[in-house]
């Protein structure tokens, strides 16, 4: 098969692109599929998780332009200097303090990536001892609850008991 | 092993078509993303910075605390030549972004290719466990482990409100991904796959071809896998893969006993015509092979074939793509070359590997 663009060299790329349940075909060799830019994939300028991300950043800071005012400083991370704007091309964070110096600005591209914005899963063993015994003392509260509610309530009193041992454990460390 | 024979054997662990539900998954992969707290990320490092990191990481191999878990080899990119780059990128050993982006990329990989521990990628580390079949769960318990043991030297950047922080947002908290490798030929036959994948990224995952992001599925397989990584725990991310890749499976199988049943002359000739293609082709492009090599292999699941194994099927795949060929044949090759070195290499394959030669029917 020859390349439909150049109709001289052989086609080696083969994709199909669906747009709205449009389908078509696009047959060509990897020169044109390089000048062309489309969003090959396999290429290097194909479409990326990172670029459809980083739309998702530019919606978000057009949407939060605020009137005339002064021009704000950029928000930029102390520790290792990226701003957010760069942060918004490059849909990549720096290091790990940028999530505390962007901090809840993250929030709404967390929860549209994600449906959340907190974590709930694994905990290193060490630094999870503390926040472990927390997220063990959430889930008993949760069972007390439900607990008093269909009025088991020796099961309850038991969950009390624990909860008060793991508090302790909190406080005395 | 020796450094270069990952490069120039096809066989890894997860292409034995073994394991549950083999005649569908082809394998079933974990990577979980990780990053140490004192140093930036691997875009930003520099590289001092990324130099460190490759040689604090790699020193858990080296000091044997992987041992537990079986022999281990530590490979720097920087000891890899182009080609071998990319054929270890073909037998999904390392990614594309370690392969072609990374300062200071290294990985340390299992004897049985079933672990790549990556470092510098776009995090520090990216622990893989890859298994052949249905095995997504087995995969993570082995992953997790990784996880533990590298923990013990690294401080990793951990967030109580975040989770585990990971240069893009859209791997944090978990860092996991999960994703099942399916064939599903009657599914696509039968034109019920645009509604099932549809349907399948309404409940937060993601559908692939073989190659990743963007790629087209080529030969019927789709990679499935979790997009969210954030507010909801490992075991609840991979039940969700798993119980909808498992419903896949049986609307995979129902749409195979329909075929058989409803039009098996139809479909015996479409297996057997691939069949008889491949055997004797001279030049084969490599999206005709990856669609003839689908037919073969539903014909083997379906028993139809019964001379060829699941086995070679996954190595021919693997051996077929551009990269492999070039190393196969220790040339540098024209697209055309290539289509006449892959149909050369597939026909070889099939006649080693049925010494009676024809159909068994």
């Amino acid at each position: 098969m020859i390349c439909q663009e150049c109709g001289k060299k052989p086609a080696t790329l083969h994709f199909t692109k669906i747009v709205n349940g449009e389908k078509t075909e696009f047959h060509i060799c990897e020169l044109c599929a390089r000048e062309k830019g489309e969003g090959i994939p396999g290429t290097s300028n194909g479409f990326s998780i990172h670029s459809l991300l980083s739309g998702l950043l530019d919606f978000e800071s057009a949407s939060t332009v605020h009137g005339f005012g002064a021009k704000p400083q950029p928000l930029r991370c102390e520790t290792c200097g990226l701003t957010y704007t760069q942060f918004s091309k490059m849909g990549r964070l720096g290091c790990s303090k940028c999530y505390s110096q962007f901090g809840d600005k993250l929030d709404p591209i967390l929860k549209r990536v994600h449906g959340s914005t907190a974590h709930i899963g694994k905990v290193p063993k060490r630094a999870g001892g503390q926040i472990q015994i927390k997220r063990e003392i959430e889930q008993l509260r949760r069972d007390l609850h439900e607990q008093i509610e269909i009025e088991e309530f020796e099961n309850a009193a038991q969950l009390r008991d624990q909860i008060r041992e793991l508090e302790r454990k909190v406080a005395d460390s | 092993m020796t450094k270069r024979s990952f490069a120039q054997h096809a066989l890894s662990d997860w292409m034995k078509g073994t394991g549950p539900d083999a005649d569908i998954v082809i394998s079933s992969r974990i990577r979980i993303a990780r990053n140490i707290r004192a140093h930036p990320f691997p875009m930003l490092a520099t590289n001092e910075q990324a130099r460190e990191v490759m040689e604090r990481l790699t020193s858990v191999a080296e000091n044997g605390r992987l041992d537990g878990l079986g022999k281990f080899d530590t490979i720097e990119l920087s000891e890899l030549n182009e080609l071998e780059r990319r054929v270890l990128v073909e037998k999904h050993l390392i990614s594309p972004n370690l392969a072609n982006e990374s300062r200071h990329g290294a990985f340390i990989l299992s004897e049985n290719e079933a672990v790549s521990i990556m470092v510098n990628e776009e995090d520090h580390l990216r622990i893989q466990c890859l298994y052949p079949g249905f095995q997504i769960n087995e995969a993570w318990e082995q992953a997790s482990r990784i996880d533990d043991i590298f923990e013990e030297v690294a401080d990793y950047a951990y967030d109580e409100r975040r989770g585990y922080l990971t240069s893009c947002p859209t791997n944090v908290g978990t860092g996991i991904r999960g994703s099942v490798m399916m064939h599903l030929p009657a599914l696509v036959l039968s034109q019920q796959i645009n509604r099932i994948l549809s349907a399948i990224t309404q409940v937060g995952l993601a559908v692939r071809g073989i190659y990743g992001e963007g790629s087209e599925a080529l030969g019927n397989l789709f990679q499935i896998s979790n997009q969210i990584t954030l507010g909801q725990s490992e075991t609840e991310i991979l039940d969700n893969l798993y119980s909808v890749a498992k419903q896949i499976i049986e609307h995979e199988r129902a749409a195979r006993g329909k075929m058989l049943e409803e039009s098996r002359v139809r479909l015996e000739d479409r297996v057997y015509r691939s069949y008889g293609i491949l055997s004797h082709a001279m030049i084969l492009d490599s999206k005709e092979a990856a669609q003839r090599l689908s037919d073969v292999r539903l014909g083997i699941d379906l028993g139809l074939i019964k001379d060829v194994s699941p086995q070679v099927m996954n190595e021919m795949m693997v051996l077929t793509q551009p990269g492999f060929l070039q190393q196969v044949f220790h040339e540098k090759m024209s697209p055309e070359q290539r289509d006449v070195r892959r149909a050369e290499l597939i026909r070889q394959q099939l006649i080693s590997k049925s010494d009676h030669g024809g159909v068994s029917t």
